[in-house]
Order: structure tokens, then C-alpha cells, then sequence
């Protein structure tokens, strides 16, 4: 077995475009992070800040228009991203598995689940008799909590959560050591959600994988991420261990998504962040937050933060470090926009 | 067998009686709509028009009146109808008289439906498959121009197609018989040398309905799987590291082709319109033709004979595809 403290899944640099009219598209812009053998890593983001494109091209899935435009994708010392056509599909399912977006339509609509399970199994286990087979399927499916009988169903007579399972079941089939799991729950309602989190939470313990979690729910991510990154127009503006990014977030992005959180104590005006992200095809000059930032400065608006130090474990890309401890309290002005919203 | 297939089979079943039932008495209406005795007026016709002198007008005329018994009720002569229709009894031809219509049809059914039936197969198989490669990601040049092909294919009317073929491949560099279904001084044996001229009389006519149908499909399948191949199903085939082969055929085409078997199921009627006007043009001995020598020779007889014969035919295959459909769709199963 690998090492426990050397990195399973390292990014470095990586970059995704999508090529349009007006030139690329950055949907993944420099992203680098690291993960454990076992760690769960979050990664949140509100809609179109790259979170799919990413989760896609870490296993190489990205589609045109879409491009992988630079960067590295080591998995156990290996580059995904420079394998051969033959590596690759042996590497997916077997090393690194998705969990996909849409439940409901990661089926093959005209194939029973049985089918589909033994032929992600066939296609790396070429040998393994049909009996055989059959065993491991009833094991999977009891794995997510699936009665064995549903083996024989067509996708179209399962609900969303037994599907999402199915999915699980599959992804699992080779006990691979890192899982990208897509917003596994995003079309289904709460309490399957919390049911699917769950199983999901114990496969990953049962088989020892690395996580990369997927979504734009502060909440299921907090509950379940050990780290958690926080992606904006492309980029990571700030990675850490999930109760430090909660309590004492230093990037503004994420004090600000961190304080949208709707509390169950104090009732309050639901609050968001004002504004709009901006489009990736073009990124404002120097940090691509500046335009919604209440502490933007001057040179926000002229130089790119990296990704530096702010506190153990926890890295932020924001030029108010390494200057200043945390983060000031909110401008007057930005919190009067903020609560506009209130009745 | 499931209840829900069972129950789906019947249904289907029933629509299939059904739709004959309703083609046989329109069949048997239509002719009777019109007004003054239609065996008079016929064979009025075909003298005037200056039909075969040798045959005996008051015998035929006879022949039919005993037969149809005209002067009876209209729901008599109903019951008549389908009762011969049940001895395969279609009635005699005008131009061919005594010739039973059922023997005509006889003779040239083979001709059209291993014609037909092989023709459209190869054109529905390699459109297909041609299509669902134009939509996979990473098809090479050549399959690309292929599109703009199928295109000038698709609109071309296949029996101009056909004139084409016949200049080309029959008058100008003489390969193929440019016309019939066997040469006229054959006789024909279950040997290798008919079945090898048969053959060559075949190559032309289904040349020209598989050209003439090839781009449709192809064109048609292209577009489906271009839908397919966007759907969230194939990104997870991917990513279960599958070989692209399998996604290809299984994941791709499988889903793809729900849809071209429905266009398969309503375009049945063009293909064999179509192929009516093909046999014409080759002079091919099948039912086509047969129609259309009737029409020219108004022998009545023959022409409600061999349009109950289509219908049935479309019918059949019509009922086919149903029960096609559920294999390939298991949401269809209701």
C-alpha cells in the first residue's frame, strides 16, 4: 500500500479553456491542491465557477469545446494527463472513479443495472467467470444499500436515489483509490441526500479512498470535507481544513459565502454576495474578485494574488496577507449593500 | 414473458388486425362507390380502348357476374369478399384473362420483397452504422465529405437515380443488365448460374434504393447520435474506462437507433412507394411493376389486388417493428 503521508492526487497548475469566439473561456485557470490517501477534500463554488470542468479533467473526460490547456494530474506518481489512450481507460474505475452529476441520466437508459455494473467490472477484469460476477454485483449493491434484486431493473424503474446509489456502486466496483464525486446529490431532495452523503461517507471508509467532493452546498460540504477549497471564476482562492475555512475564513470570497449560510438560531434576511461572477472569457485585470470585494485596493485591480500562507494548513490567494493577521471587519459601506436586501 | 409484455404484444396484435380489417373494406368500398355496374363499365373500357379482340367479352362479363354475385345485397357481396379473400381468391385479370390475380401476385411478391426487403436492410444497416461514425468524436476526413454526399444522395429522387445508374453502369460501360429481373431466355432452375443472374439483374434497382435511402439514414442517425453522445450515460461509460468500441455500440448506437426505428416504422410507406416506382423503371417483374402495368391497362382486378397486398405488407411490417420496439426499448414494454 502507499505511504500514508505522501500525496495519492497532486494538481499542479492545471488549466481548462473553452475555446468560443471571443478567445478561451478559463473555466480552470492554475489550479494546484494535493490529497491524502483517505482525506476528503470539498471543493465549493457557485455556478459556472468551474467546479464540473474541473472534477471532468481530473479524470481526463473534458470534451470539446472544452480543453485540457496545461498543468499535471499526478495520481500515485503517475500523469493522467499524458497517459496513452490504452493506460487511461485502464486507470479510470480501477485508480480513480467518478461519481456522476445527474444521477437521474448516468444510466444507460436500455441496459439492465446488472449489465452495466459487470461490464465497467469485464472491462478490467477481462477473466472473471460469470458467477463470480454476479457475487460481487449483490455485494456492491448491499454495499450502498441497494437490495440485490434491483440488479435485474432497467434504470427507468429505480428512483433518483437508487440510481445515485447504483452509480456509487459502480464507481466503488474496483475499490479505486480516489473518488471524484460531482455533486452526487444535487437532484435529489434532502433527506435522500443526507442518506447518500452517508453511504457515500462510509464506502470511502471501508475502502481507504481519497475524496475530491464536488458542490455549491456550504452545508453538505462542511458536514462532510475534511478540506475544503473554494473555487472562484476559475481559480482556488482558498484552501483549508474545513473548521478553520468556517470559523476564520481570510480570503473575502469565502467569509462572505461562509456569512450567506442561512443559521437556524438567529433568523436574519437571507444575504448573498452582491454582484455577479465575472465572465471567463474576460477576467478583469488583477484578482477577478476585486470588482465585488469590500476591501479591494488598489492593487487588486493590477496584480494577480498567489495562492500563499495564511495560517497552518490554510492557503489563500488575496493581497491583504501576508500584511494583516485576518480578516478586518466588513466596510460600512459594503455592509449597508450587504443587508439592502433586508425587509 | 412479463404481464406488461404480454398485454403489449396483444395490443399491437389487435391494431395490426384492426388496420386490416379497415384496409380490406376500404378496399372493398372504394370500387363499389361508383356508379353504374363496374364490370360493364370495364370491360366497356377496355373494348373501346381496344383491348385483346380474341377474348370472349360475354364470357368474361358472365364469369364475373357468377362470381361476384353483383346484383346481390351490398353486405352479401361484403361477406363474399372476405370469404375469398380467405381462399386467396383476388379474382381474374382483364388483360390476362383467365389469369387468377392471386397468381400474379403469386409470381411477382418474391421479386419485390427480396428486392425490397434487401435493399432497405443494407441501406438502413450502413446508413446507420455511416451516421452514428460521422457523429463520434475524432472521425477522420474521409467520413466527414461523406456528409455533403448523403446530402445530394437524400435529394435526388431515387428513380432519377435509378436513370442514372442504367446510363452509366448498363448502356455506357455495359456491366449490368439494364433492365428485368432474369434474362428473357432463361429458365429458371435452383442453380448457380440463375442465382448468379438473377443477382446481376439485382445489382441496379437496389443500387438504386440503397443509394437513393442510405443518406437518410445516415444523416439521420448522425444527428441522434450527436444527442447521445451529450448525454450524461456516455460520460459515465467513459469514465468506467470502457473500451470505445463497447461505448460505441452500446452506449452510442443502441440509444441512438431507438429513434431510427420509429423513422424506420413511418418511412415504410415512402420505401415502398418508391420501390413501385424503381421495379417501372427496371422493368423488375415484382409488384411494382405489376401495379403499374395494371393501372396502364385499367385491369381493376389486378390493381385492388396488389394495393390490398401493399397495405398487408406495411401492416405486417409495421407490426414487426412493434415487436422490434420493446427488445430495443425496454420503456416501451406497456
Amino acid at each position: 500500500m502507499t505511504d500514508k503521508d505522501k500525496p495519492i492526487l497532486v494538481v499542479e497548475g492545471l488549466h481548462v479553456h473553452y475555446d468560443t469566439g471571443k478567445g478561451p473561456a478559463k473555466a480552470v485557470n492554475d489550479v494546484s491542491f494535493s490529497l491524502k490517501p483517505g482525506e476528503r477534500l470539498g471543493l465549493i463554488g457557485e455556478s459556472g465557477s468551474g467546479k464540473t470542468t474541473m472534477a471532468t479533467a481530473l479524470m481526463r473526460l473534458t470534451r470539446a469545446p472544452g480543453r485540457i490547456a496545461g498543468g499535471k494530474v499526478m495520481l500515485d506518481g503517475r500523469d493522467i494527463l499524458a497517459m496513452s489512450p490504452r493506460e487511461l481507460r485502464e486507470t479510470r474505475l480501477r485508480d480513480i472513479a467518478l461519481i456522476p452529476q445527474g444521477a437521474m441520466s448516468s444510466l444507460n437508459p436500455v441496459m439492465k443495472l446488472d449489465e452495466q455494473m459487470i461490464d465497467a467490472i469485464l472491462a478490467h477484469k477481462p477473466r472473471m467467470k460469470r458467477a463470480e460476477l454476479d457475487a460481487r454485483v449483490a455485494e456492491l449493491l448491499r454495499s450502498v444499500g441497494l437490495d440485490p434484486s434491483v440488479a435485474k431493473r432497467f434504470p427507468h424503474e429505480l428512483s433518483g436515489g437508487m440510481k445515485q446509489r447504483a452509480a456509487m456502486a459502480i464507481a466503488t466496483s474496483l475499490a479505486p483509490k480516489v473518488i471524484v464525486a460531482d455533486e452526487p446529490t444535487s437532484a435529489l431532495d434532502v433527506v435522500v441526500q443526507r442518506q447518500v452523503m452517508q453511504t457515500l461517507g462510509r464506502l470511502q471508509d471501508g475502502l481507504g479512498a481519497a475524496v475530491v467532493l464536488i458542490g455549491h452546498d456550504m452545508g453538505l460540504i462542511a458536514q462532510f470535507a475534511d478540506v475544503v477549497g473554494v473555487m472562484y471564476a476559475g481559480k482556488l482562492v482558498e484552501i483549508g481544513p474545513v473548521r478553520q475555512m468556517i470559523e476564520n475564513p481570510k480570503h473575502p470570497y469565502t467569509k462572505l459565502l461562509v456569512e450567506s449560510l442561512p443559521g437556524i438560531e438567529v433568523k436574519q434576511a437571507l444575504t448573498g454576495i452582491p454582484g455577479l461572477p465575472p465572465p471567463l472569457v474576460d477576467l478583469p485585470p488583477g484578482c477577478s474578485f476585486n470588482p465585488r470585494c469590500p476591501f479591494a485596493f488598489e492593487r487588486c485591480r493590477t496584480e494577480t494574488p498567489l495562492l500563499q500562507d495564511v495560517a497552518p494548513g490554510q492557503r489563500a490567494s488575496c493581497h491583504l496577507y501576508p500584511e494583516h493577521q485576518s480578516l478586518p471587519p466588513l466596510p460600512v459601506t459594503a455592509r449597508a449593500q450587504h443587508h439592502e436586501a433586508r425587509p | 414473458m412479463s404481464k406488461e409484455l404480454q398485454r403489449y404484444l396483444l395490443t399491437r396484435f389487435s391494431q395490426f388486425l384492426l388496420i386490416i380489417f379497415v384496409a380490406v373494406s376500404i378496399n372493398f368500398i372504394i370500387p363499389r362507390l361508383l356508379p353504374g355496374d363496374p364490370v360493364q363499365t370495364a370491360l366497356a373500357r377496355l373494348q373501346a380502348g381496344g383491348g385483346n379482340q380474341s377474348v370472349d367479352i360475354q364470357a368474361v362479363s358472365a364469369a364475373y357476374r357468377a362470381k361476384y354475385g353483383l346484383d346481390a345485397p351490398l353486405w352479401e357481396q361484403y361477406i363474399n369478399y372476405w370469404v375469398d379473400l380467405f381462399r386467396f381468391d383476388l379474382g381474374v385479370s382483364f388483360a390476362n384473362f383467365p389469369e387468377k390475380v392471386s397468381t400474379m401476385i403469386g409470381n411477382a411478391l418474391p421479386w419485390s420483397v427480396g428486392l425490397l426487403a434487401v435493399a432497405t436492410l443494407i441501406a438502413f444497416v450502413t446508413g446507420s452504422l455511416l451516421g452514428a461514425r460521422m457523429a463520434w468524436p475524432g472521425a477522420g476526413r474521409g467520413i466527414k465529405t461523406l456528409v455533403p454526399m448523403m446530402m445530394i444522395l437524400t435529394s435526388i429522387p431515387f428513380y432519377l437515380l435509378a436513370i442514372i445508374l442504367i446510363y452509366f453502369f448498363a448502356v455506357v460501360l455495359k456491366w449490368f443488365p439494364p433492365a428485368g429481373g432474369v434474362a428473357t431466355t432463361r429458365i429458371m432452375r435452383l442453380d448457380w448460374a440463375t442465382t448468379q443472374d438473377v443477382l446481376r439483374h439485382a445489382v441496379l434497382p437496389s443500387m438504386a434504393i440503397i443509394l437513393g435511402n442510405i443518406g437518410f439514414w445516415a444523416l439521420g442517425m448522425r444527428s441522434q447520435m450527436v444527442n447521445v453522445l451529450g448525454e450524461d450515460y456516455i460520460t459515465f461509460a467513459e469514465a468506467k474506462g470502457l473500451h470505445p468500441r463497447r461505448i460505441f455500440f452500446w452506449y452510442g448506437m443502441r440509444n441512438a437507433l431507438l429513434a431510427q426505428i420509429t423513422a424506420l416504422a413511418l418511412s415504410l410507406g415512402s420505401v415502398v412507394s418508391g420501390a413501385v416506382l424503381v421495379e417501372v423503371i427496371f422493368n423488375y417483374p415484382g409488384l411494382g411493376n405489376l401495379l403499374y402495368v395494371a393501372i396502364r391497362g385499367q385491369d381493376y382486378f389486378v390493381i385492388q389486388g396488389v394495393v390490398l397486398m401493399l397495405i398487408v405488407t406495411l401492416a405486417v411490417l409495421l407490426f414487426i417493428v412493434d415487436l422490434l420496439y420493446p427488445l430495443l426499448d425496454p420503456r416501451i414494454r406497456r
